[in-house]
């Protein structure tokens, strides 16, 4: 029975690592000459602010909430790093910081007024879109030359996008799946009264995730200006559904504090992906989101298939 | 009843907000310009409004079957809806019918299509419906590309005429409220929404075909942004592939400004048509007063959260 279930949940926790396996294979086997450290790096250049923009989404997640305005607040970010982070780093800084403390009285007043998260960070997505179009009314800024040469970094061996990924990945796995404040945090989703008995607080668990979402948009949002060196209001405003989407191809779902930061990693590069593969394939790009959106079903689709032969493989064992 | 149970009554309803908002702001721009143009105004928000009270009309009903019930869909299906009336119209005005009937038919299918990945795949509603959403705008940015028809005379005659002095769409709007009001109070099928908003567990066990209210209720949204779609294209002269955008927050914003329960089961109609019209004239307020498109959207977004933090979140025990 334990074995049974074992086999499934691997099969689940797999099932990001191979569906982005696929894809870069069939990307490979048509264009060997991507197999190459530049080519690599083309290819995955603009997953790492996608990746960090779903971690974002992950914490949130977690808690059994969703966040409707992460692409705004990411596309905010981005604005401050092409400004203010440029022009005077302190106000840069200090402006940063305020946007993770705003994030966290957001998960303030969403505990203690029982609101629906996704009612306050709609209201929220529309505060920092305004914001945005007040900071930079035009396209334009020039991104920090220190971001410039982080994002462009070229590390020897492994290209820098994979390095960065597998470096975030890490880092969040251990922070919430391998600590014990981290399994607390995670418990907060599953069983929050349970938590509450045990005596952590919810109001800082919540506060807690909601400050770390914060914290992951606003490196998003350097990451991105980092790489395309200049802003605009509406730069990342797709992340709100991508993140969403690279969260739950990553194994996350919406209840129960279940999510895996390594899934969520591999499928916000999976969703990054689809663009190169289409343009492999000679399909005009205006299919891009419509691939993102097959792999999604696609990929539900299986693990809806493993959960359903897991419960039948239990009920005919019991 | 005497006048002051009267009052007490009405103000207990969770509709007079909106329209009390609409109407304070409405008389506050009239104040600040003398008088002069208030009556264009409204007309303007009559006109404007009806495009958000027929696509918040479907995501109410959605969002009253439940919490998670939310549909992503919307503005993809606007826009598809868009691209395939003004193409099946052909600026012909004998085929006007044929073209309204090819803009329900996208969004019968859509709904279908959301509701059939719900019930195989058993995922959240808002995946299912962020998933259709890829695939159909990348459906219709595929198939619209280029394509710029002009709506037929007549039916463009219709979407921007006016009978005494009250524009033609806003009286045949009103007239679908009314008559979406009889449906959600007065039939079975409506009854059955609320019923399975409130305890579905319960509603299930009461006998009602859970599943076939849920398609019915998935299929009305995405009928009624189809709707919405083929409306808006012969407004604006014809289809345009992002004319569905505003719409993704902007449907669910004018449902919850309404008074609707957002952890479901406690719908409200008036709601919406206060709600769509008091959003649009802040936005001609702030106009007059000066304002840029930053401080709207900003101060948009914190009477959103100022109206569900008010309206105090989750009084549905679970």
């Amino acid at each position: 029975m334990i074995a049974l279930l074992l086999s499934r949940r691997t099969l689940r926790a797999l099932l990001p690592a191979v569906s982005l396996t696929l894809l870069l294979g069939t990307i490979f086997w048509l264009q060997p000459r991507a197999m190459s450290y530049m080519g690599l790096n083309l290819l995955l250049n603009l997953a790492v602010p996608i990746a960090l923009a779903t971690l974002a989404q992950l914490f949130i997640l977690a808690v059994n909430d969703l966040d409707l305005s992460i692409g705004a607040y990411v596309s905010f970010a981005a604005c401050i790093g092409a400004t203010w982070l440029n022009d005077a780093p302190l106000l840069g800084v200090a402006a940063l910081a305020g946007c993770i403390v705003v994030y966290a009285l957001l998960g303030a007043l969403i505990h203690l007024r029982d609101l629906p998260a996704i009612v306050v960070t709609l209201g929220m997505s529309f505060v920092w879109m305004g914001c945005a179009v007040l900071l930079l009314p035009t396209p334009g800024g020039s991104a920090p030359g220190w971001i410039r040469a982080v994002m462009t970094w070229r590390p020897p061996y492994v290209p820098f996008a994979v390095l960065a990924s597998v470096v975030i990945a890490l880092v969040v796995h251990f922070g919430l799946m391998r600590t014990a404040y981290g399994a607390v945090l995670r418990g907060a989703g599953g069983n929050p009264r349970a938590v509450a008995r045990a005596g952590w607080s919810l109001l800082r668990v919540k506060m807690t995730m909601y400050a770390l979402a914060g914290l992951f948009g606003v490196l998003a949002g350097l990451a991105l200006v980092g790489l395309t060196t200049s802003a605009d209001a509406n730069i990342a405003l797709r992340y709100t559904l991508l993140s969403i989407a690279g969260a739950i191809l990553g194994g996350a779902e919406f209840t129960g504090g279940r999510v895996s930061p390594i899934g969520a990693v591999l499928g916000a590069l999976t969703l990054a992906l689809a663009g190169a593969f289409l343009s492999f394939l000679r399909i005009p790009p205006d299919w891009q989101i419509g691939v993102q959106g097959g792999i999604l079903i696609l990929v539900l689709a299986l693990r809806a298939l493993i959960d359903r032969a897991g419960s039948a493989r239990a009920g005919a064992a019991r | 009843m005497s006048p002051a149970a009267f009052l007490r009554d009405l103000f207990a309803r969770p509709w007079i907000w909106a329209w009390l908002g609409a109407v304070a702001v409405w008389l506050t721009t009239a104040a600040v310009t003398q008088g002069q143009g208030a009556p264009e105004v409204l007309r303007a928000a009559l006109t404007f409004g009806t495009f958000f009270v027929v696509v918040g009309i479907g995501q109410m009903f959605v969002i009253t079957t439940g919490p998670g019930n939310i549909d992503l869909s919307v503005p993809a299906t606007i826009a598809l809806s868009g691209v395939v009336s003004m193409q099946v119209m052909g600026g012909q005005d004998a085929r006007i019918v044929l073209g309204l009937a090819a803009a329900l038919g996208v969004g019968l299918g859509v709904g279908l299509f959301n509701f059939a990945l719900i019930r195989l795949l058993r995922i959240p509603p808002i995946i299912a419906t962020l998933s259709a959403a890829f695939l159909v705008q990348s459906t219709a940015i595929a198939y619209g590309r280029g394509l710029r028809v002009r709506p037929p005379q007549a039916f463009s005659d219709f979407t921007t005429g006016s009978l005494f002095g009250v524009p033609l769409l806003a009286l045949c709007v009103g007239g679908l409220a009314v008559a979406m009001g009889v449906v959600l109070h007065r039939t079975l099928y409506g009854r059955a929404v609320l019923a399975i908003g409130q305890n579905q567990r319960a509603a299930r066990l009461a006998g009602l075909p859970v599943e076939r209210v849920r398609c019915a209720t998935y299929v009305l949204c995405a009928v009624f942004a189809g709707l919405n779609g083929a409306l808006l294209a012969g407004f604006s002269g014809g289809s345009s592939l992002n004319m569905g955008e505003e719409f993704l927050l902007g449907s669910i914003a004018v449902v919850v400004i309404g008074g609707t329960s957002v952890a479901g089961g406690f719908a409200n109609l008036p709601g919406i048509w206060g709600a769509a019209l008091f959003l649009f004239l802040l936005v001609t307020m702030l106009n007059t007063f000066g304002a840029g498109a930053g401080v709207r959207l900003i101060l948009t977004g914190l009477i959103i959260i100022a109206v569900i933090t008010a309206a105090g979140g989750r009084k549905v025990g679970r």
